[in-house]
């Protein structure tokens, strides 16, 4: 039982760092309908940043996070400014191959800047083990599933309460409409990068500290199955994008634990398959009609 | 109040609208009638900047709309009811009637408008928290008009409301928009119904494939034999 609960709590540790790579995927598809490839290296970008915050400056963590959230942010504008501005009327084949362009080019640059070989991320966080009933729990998984909550807490606020979230709701909804309300639109994307960026440079630093090594490859693999958990959880919602990352995490823990390490990944998307058949439009996807 | 001069529209290599000009005045209601295809909607959404011209055109109180950002179009005092209402979906009627306030900051004027639409459309209130997506067609007219007013227009461009409405609908979006003219709202209608529309219009245009055919004062329209035979149904 306290193996399982263990298990458990590994689940909701992965669980947390793909729900918050997912709603960056799930925000930028929602506003702009568009699987941007390239976040998966936004979040490699964040481990980067919070590496160089925390060996050459030797701040504390809450200060690492800070700053390589906002790099992060500020690339993930440019990104978008950059690579996917100058095709917002071009057929959307044309920005996904961008995207795929996009991903392999930060992550040659990253390769250029920081070499090609593994580095070590440093214990960015004070580490104790704490005891709760017979499990042990590391002041690691305590902070990572702690500030993932905090953080998608604060951002479904953002979203429900405030006048930009209300105008990323509705740019997302009818670009058209939201400009007959007043709404700039462009802004209003690029403030859906910056945000979605500095999730996922959260998502990379957590991610880094659980798997201890950084490199220009490392979003490739959890950037996909953060994708698998968007489109799982209903690819544009964001409630569906946290739910679809635990589910992820939870599945990938509990399979890797009990049945085969080697079959993880196969069974992950094996299950992806399985909910796409049963229910194309995800989870918690929405079934838009039309009323005439 | 609108003053609009050799619009040329084109949707890509269409000649949409071929150089029409008309004008609206303070106060009015103008229709422009016409067949489907004619050019109406495209107009409508070149003059709320969705659509942008090839050449002439737009002066709205003194300001060239053809110069300025179509999300600053809401902020000079135009609002558009768009073809088909365009609710969003998701949120709820209270929400969507909230989104029409965005450009606006003062709290008590937003608050009083809000429930003036209430007045107009009680049956928007009743459905306050429901998401716009279960509502009726005519009930998302309503609240497609109400979140153009929540903007406060000077002037407002409403783009086929009779559409797919029963025709006891239609009559009560009509009487509204007459209610919102006697109110001091300047309005542009484009309608299929050319009957209704001249009916409550001071004057009209009647666009033929992107060019203005016929112009005048709604009443002589009504009259003329030729619109009768063309619009009217004989």
């Amino acid at each position: 039982m306290n193996i399982f609960l263990q298990q458990v709590i590994n689940g909701l540790n992965a669980g947390s760092i793909y729900a918050l790579v997912a709603i960056g995927y799930t925000m930028v598809y929602g506003i702009l309908k568009l699987i941007n490839f390239a976040h998966g290296e936004i979040m490699m970008f964040g481990a980067y940043f919070a590496y160089i915050a925390a060996v050459f400056f030797g701040w504390p963590f809450y200060v690492v996070i800070l700053f390589s959230g906002c790099v992060t942010a500020f690339l993930g504008f440019l990104v978008e400014f950059i690579a996917y501005r100058p095709l917002r009327n071009a057929p959307r084949l044309s920005m996904l191959i961008t995207a795929i362009g996009m991903s392999m080019f930060l992550q040659n640059l990253a390769r250029l800047i920081f070499g090609a070989d593994p580095i070590v991320m440093p214990k960015i966080f004070p580490s104790a083990i704490f005891n709760i009933g017979g499990i042990d729990v590391s002041s690691v998984t305590l902070i990572t599933i702690g500030l993932s909550v905090a953080m998608m807490i604060l951002l479904q606020l953002f979203i429900k309460n405030t006048k930009q979230g209300r105008a990323m709701r509705a740019v997302s909804e009818n670009q058209d409409a939201a400009v007959l309300m007043g709404i700039d639109v462009n802004k209003t994307i690029s403030l859906t990068f910056i945000i979605g960026s500095a999730l996922g440079a959260l998502g990379g630093i957590l991610y880094s500290t659980a798997y201890i090594t950084i490199s220009p490859t490392m979003g490739t693999m959890p950037g996909l199955k953060a994708f698998i958990a968007a489109v799982l959880g209903g690819i544009g919602s964001i409630p569906g994008a946290m739910l679809g990352g635990f589910i992820i995490g939870m599945f990938e823990t509990l399979i890797k634990a009990y049945i085969s390490t080697t079959w993880a990944d196969a069974i992950v998307f094996a299950l992806l398959i399985i909910v796409l058949v049963v229910k194309p439009t995800g989870i918690l996807g929405k079934n838009v009609k039309e009323k005439v | 109040m609108l003053k609009v001069e050799n619009l040329n529209v084109h949707y890509g290599k269409i000649h949409a609208i071929k150089g029409i000009d008309f004008e609206v005045n303070d106060g009015e209601i103008v229709t422009l009638i016409g067949a489907n295809g004619a050019g109406k909607s495209t107009t409508l959404k070149t003059l709320s900047g969705l659509l942008r011209p090839t050449e002439g055109t737009i002066v709205f109180d003194d300001q060239d709309l053809t110069k300025v950002r179509p999300s600053s179009i809401p902020g000079l005092g135009i609002a558009q009811v768009p073809e088909g209402r365009q609710v969003f979906a998701e949120m709820s009627v209270l929400e969507n009637l909230t989104m029409g306030a965005y450009i606006r900051n003062d709290k008590d004027g937003i608050e009083s408008d809000l429930n003036q639409i209430f007045d107009y459309f009680p049956r928007l209130k009743e459905r306050i928290r429901q998401s716009a997506g279960t509502l009726s067609g005519g009930e998302q007219q309503m609240l497609a008009m109400g979140r153009a007013m929540m903007t406060r227009p000077k002037l407002m461009l409403l783009d086929e409301p009779s559409m797919g409405l029963a025709p006891i609908l239609v009559d009560e979006i009509f009487s509204m928009i007459r209610t919102i003219n006697d109110n001091g709202t300047t309005v542009l209608l484009v309608e299929q119904n050319a009957n209704k529309a001249l009916q409550i219009a001071d004057r009209a245009y009647v666009l033929e494939t992107g060019t203005v055919k016929l112009s005048g004062k709604a009443s002589d329209l009504l009259a003329n034999d030729e619109v009768r035979s063309a619009y009217l149904g004989g």
